[in-house]
């Protein structure tokens, strides 16, 4: 990601310190990881130490500071899912991928993620691949998503 | 739409918005919500914008991508006006035969509309079915009669006449009193009296001051504010500006989660429309009063619910609490006074200032007044948002609106307040719902989630599932919380796991005790509480599996084996082939054994084996019959022998 | 600022409006113990450590002595069984990360705290923020912070301002109760000098 991109995502927020949240989640979304160079043009034209800015990058769940595969899968684990059975649905995730919740695999197809309530409970156990919604799922259904991904 | 002026103006708007629109002319209302979204409702939607087209009826029908009416487990769902005719589970396939059946020749398509699974009963209009008919739909009814994305929508029902009453009519004294009046309630968890919030920044001597949605639901289980942001955004904005009125704020902020990107886009847009009509911005409806809005979208972060943190988070730091002991309402975000109210407090408010503290007070109990919105989910037929008067009956909610519990299983509890809440058993069903009364239970209101469990729900591992996640998403700055919790969740994978020892349920407590005790924040205070409310009803689980290495739910995997019962197996085959550790032996007449030390308890045998045989057995603390001698295997078909 | 006056465990105490009960404590000679407290630093309220017992109209609380304002005519318990107690538990925590520290040792002796009462996950850091605090706050270089967060949470060094800043100046080192910051500085610099 090159510094004029960065900057005009700052410029954006008129170079608030405040809004270095939103800076980040807007890099975030573009970019899908911050690299080191972004975190640090980020301080370096917000004003914020770099210490700051890392501990927000790993604090907050929406971050990542490696790359991410071309595919994100967020698996609910809310209440909701949890009862009705998402970790089975989460361990078909991970047969399928060969890999585990906060990994990448090697072809940086997949990224697994688990996440606390997307707020489809009422469709629990939820996936959500690139963004859209897969509701009541089980094992089957999951590989079946999964294995129809390019 | 030009910028409007006054409150006259205003209202000059409205009607002109209504003199264009006919109340006889059929309207599809179609759930555009995250919920019917998930389950297909753009393609349906899309269906009926060609069918309309191919039909030819654009002059003579509208349709109306809608927020979430709250039935999410039928989805999607659509609604026909002026009938109020309600389909669900609609599919693309239904569109053409809607449009020519219902909008044309006025005519019911049986197969969508609701049937009552114990009755059989149908019901075709929308407040017949059992599961709207029992609730009190105050704040989310509108859902379903507006396009969140249309400022006109919410003009025509009457949007923003409160904000105009307050403004031309009202002094900032008079509103507060009415809103004390009401005695409203923070909806987000504590309940902290709202006026008295707002009083209390509105006497701090500071004169910037600040008010904040709280959206970011974070509470496993709980999508009412996502519902209400996404479904109806300007009577958010409305109540908002009311308060800022009241406490002299000039700037709002709403703090909304990114995992709800729906309602951020909504409320955004609404933001935007409010600032374009004047409702918004400076010298709002001639009042002299300006007010903005910021929206913030949360990083992730379940601790930034917690109102010190959400004010960090603003600041742009990473959300970690800070001591309260002087409120917020005094010194919150940059230092300075700060109103913060959850998404459906502030959807209260208009409902407030058009209808009057009396009209609200009518709803509820002694303390705790007006409705609630839950999201009743987990092992419950009708899953989905339900609002509700304070006061109902768990059991009402749970049975009369909820339809009870699926697949014939028993009831055992039901958690509410997320992961500072707890557990409450089946002889408590009849308690009220209230802040007071959940409180008194062991329990809180919390947000609103209502996860219902049955019979094959294991406490202790419900335990462990509240402090696994709060492990992740405590901020780790104090040691009661961040120490303690991880103790916690260590001791209670040991008992799930049958390494539970004696000692342990004390061990827990003390901890516990020094976490509610010692804790910066509400976050580690209650983290305690699925524990203690899971050990305070349900001792006897903790106990079978500390002693007796047993899980009573035959739910805790270490705990638990399958095996095939001999006599009942009619070696089919089905669960050989589908088990996927390939741990089932057996062949064509070959009864049929599990391979204990290859079997990874994944249920699939017990999930395939056909009921009329029932051969696959889950058992826990006591030891896997040995498996049928080879010589007894064989089974001998009798029509065969003939 | 107007003059207030409070009893800790039953003396009369003066202090002035908008000090800490920590401070008006120190003050009067009352000792309370703290680990992540120090006075150059705002207020933290991170170990809970010097957590207190007060009363104010009849209502009893226990809140972290280190931020908690004074008010008038409040009553402090600077120990009680509950406090105690309390105590006891944080430092058995705290023990099982770092159960060698000096600090902790004394401090478990006073309160009779079990050093293996739990399972040693021997990390060293107590995240009582010293060395982040310090840096930031009074030395104004930022070369410390914490990364993630709950059980997961950590300090790091930040290793092109590490190297260029913490040689000359190490005034952190003297504060970390465990010793775990020298550990996570060493680190860094040999992190730093297999890259450089």
């Amino acid at each position: 990601m090159d510094n004029g991109r960065i900057d005009r995502i700052i410029d954006k927020h008129q170079g608030d310190a405040g809004s270095l949240i939103q800076v980040l989640l807007e890099i975030q979304s573009e970019n899908h990881w911050l690299p080191k160079e972004a975190l640090e043009r980020v301080s370096e034209k917000l004003q914020v130490p770099l210490t700051r800015i890392r501990h927000i990058a790993t604090f907050y769940k929406a971050f990542s500071l490696v790359p991410k595969g071309r595919h994100e899968i967020h698996i609910c684990m809310g209440t909701a899912c949890h009862v009705r059975g998402a970790q089975r649905v989460l361990d078909t995730a991970q047969d399928v991928t060969g890999i585990k919740p906060g990994e990448t695999d090697l072809d940086l197809k997949f990224s697994l993620e688990t996440v606390n309530c997307v707020g489809c409970c009422a469709l629990g156990p939820v996936m959500e691949v690139d963004g859209k919604t897969h509701g009541k799922m089980g094992p089957a259904k999951t590989a079946d998503v999964l294995r129809n991904i390019d | 739409m030009p910028l409007i002026h006054s409150t006259d103006e205003l209202e000059k708007v409205r009607q002109e918005i209504l003199s264009r629109r006919d109340p006889d002319r059929p309207c599809i209302s179609i759930c555009a919500g995250t919920g019917c979204l998930a389950s297909g409702a753009g393609e349906v939607i899309a269906a009926f914008k060609t069918e309309i087209e191919k039909q030819g009826l654009q002059a003579d029908v509208n349709t109306r991508e809608t927020g979430c009416p709250g039935f999410c487990e039928r989805g999607p769902l659509v609604v026909i006006y002026p009938e109020e005719i309600c389909y669900l589970q609609v599919t693309p396939q239904d569109v053409p035969e809607i449009v020519s059946e219902t909008i044309k020749e006025k005519r019911i398509v049986d197969r969508l509309v609701y049937v009552d699974p114990a009755t059989g009963e149908k019901a075709t209009i929308e407040s017949d079915i059992p599961f709207y008919k029992h609730q009190e739909r105050n704040i989310i009814g509108s859902n379903i009669r507006i396009d969140p994305k249309s400022i006109e929508d919410y003009l025509a029902i009457g949007g923003y006449s409160a904000l105009a009453k307050v403004l031309s009519r009202m002094s900032t004294g008079e509103v507060l009193e009415e809103i004390k009046k009401s005695n409203l309630r923070g909806r987000g968890g504590g309940g902290f009296p709202t006026g008295r919030k707002w009083e209390e920044s509105r006497n701090a001597p500071d004169k910037a001051r600040y008010v904040i949605v709280n959206a970011d639901e974070g509470d496993p289980g709980a999508f009412m504010d996502r519902a209400l942001l996404e479904g109806n955004p300007h009577s958010i904005l409305e109540g908002l500006t009311i308060g800022a009125y009241v406490v002299g704020a000039r700037q709002g902020y709403i703090y909304v989660r990114q995992e709800y990107p729906l309602a951020v886009e909504n409320v955004t847009i609404a933001i935007r429309q409010a600032e374009e009509h004047g409702l918004l911005g400076e010298n709002i409806l001639g009042s002299g009063f300006d007010f903005t809005v910021k929206v913030h979208k949360g990083a992730g972060a379940f601790v930034c619910g917690e109102s010190s943190a959400l004010m960090t988070a603003l600041e742009g730091r990473a959300g970690e609490p800070r001591p309260k002991y002087i409120h917020t309402a005094v010194k919150g975000l940059w230092d300075r006074p700060s109103v913060l109210n959850n998404v459906e407090t502030w959807a209260n408010v208009p409902l407030i200032i058009n209808n009057g503290a009396d009209w609200f007070v009518q709803f509820g109990t002694e303390r705790s007044k007006g409705t609630k919105i839950f999201s009743l989910v987990g092992k419950i037929t009708n899953t989905g948002l339900v609002e509700v008067p304070m006061g109902i009956t768990l059991r009402d909610v749970i049975y009369k609106i909820g339809g009870g519990i699926p697949g014939g299983k028993r009831f055992k509890a039901v958690q509410t307040g997320g992961p500072s809440g707890g557990c409450i058993p089946e002889e408590l069903l009849g308690l009220e719902v209230g802040f007071d009364e959940l409180a008194q239970a062991g329990s809180m209101m919390g947000s609103g989630g209502m996860i219902v469990m049955d019979e094959d729900t294991c406490m202790v591992d419900v335990a462990r599932y509240f402090l696994d996640f709060l492990t992740d998403e405590s901020c780790g700055k104090c040691v009661p919380c961040r120490e303690g919790i991880r103790q916690m969740l260590k001791i209670l994978a040991n008992i799930a796991k049958g390494k539970g020892r004696e000692g342990d349920i004390e061990l827990l407590e003390e901890l516990s005790e020094v976490a509610c005790d010692a804790s910066l924040c509400a976050l580690g205070k209650t983290a305690p509480n699925p524990f203690l409310s899971t050990l305070k009803y349900f001792r006897d689980e903790y106990e079978a599996h500390i002693r007796e290495k047993r899980c009573p739910a035959l739910s805790c995997k270490e705990l638990i084996a399958y095996h095939i019962d001999p006599e009942k197996c009619r070696a089919c085959m089905i669960c050989l082939k589908q088990c996927p550790a390939e741990a089932v032996t057996g062949g064509k007449n070959l009864i049929h054994v599990i391979d204990q030390e290859k079997c990874t308890k994944c249920a699939t045998c017990f999930e395939v084996c056909p009921p009329r045989f029932g051969a696959v057995k889950k058992i826990s603390g006591e030891p896997v019959p040995a498996p049928v001698p080879e010589e007894a295997r064989m089974i001998v078909r009798e029509s065969k022998q003939k | 600022m107007s003059e207030i006056l409070l009893q800790i465990d039953g003396r009369e105490v003066k202090a002035r409006e908008g000090m800490t009960l920590l401070e008006v404590a120190q003050k009067a000679g009352i000792s309370i113990p703290t680990l992540c407290h120090h006075e150059k630093l705002d207020p933290y309220g991170g170990c809970r450590l010097c957590t207190v017992e007060v009363e104010m109209r009849g209502w009893t609380k226990l809140v972290a002595a280190c931020c908690y304002p004074v008010e008038k005519n409040l009553v402090v318990r600077t120990r009680s069984e509950k406090v105690d107690r309390i105590r006891k538990m944080i430092l058995e925590l705290l023990m099982a990360h770092a159960p060698d520290a000096i600090p902790l040792q004394e401090l478990a002796k006073e309160y009779g705290a079990d050093r293996d009462r739990f399972e040693k996950e021997a990390s060293f850091c107590i995240h009582c923020g010293l060395c982040v605090r310090y840096c930031a706050e009074v030395k104004k270089k930022n070369a410390v912070g914490f990364i993630d967060r709950g059980t997961r949470r950590e300090i790091c060094f930040i290793p092109e301002i590490a190297s260029r800043e913490c040689w000359n100046c190490k005034e952190c080192f003297p504060l970390c109760p465990t010793e775990a910051l020298q550990a996570a500085y060493v680190l860094t610099l040999s992190f730093g000098q297999v890259q450089g």
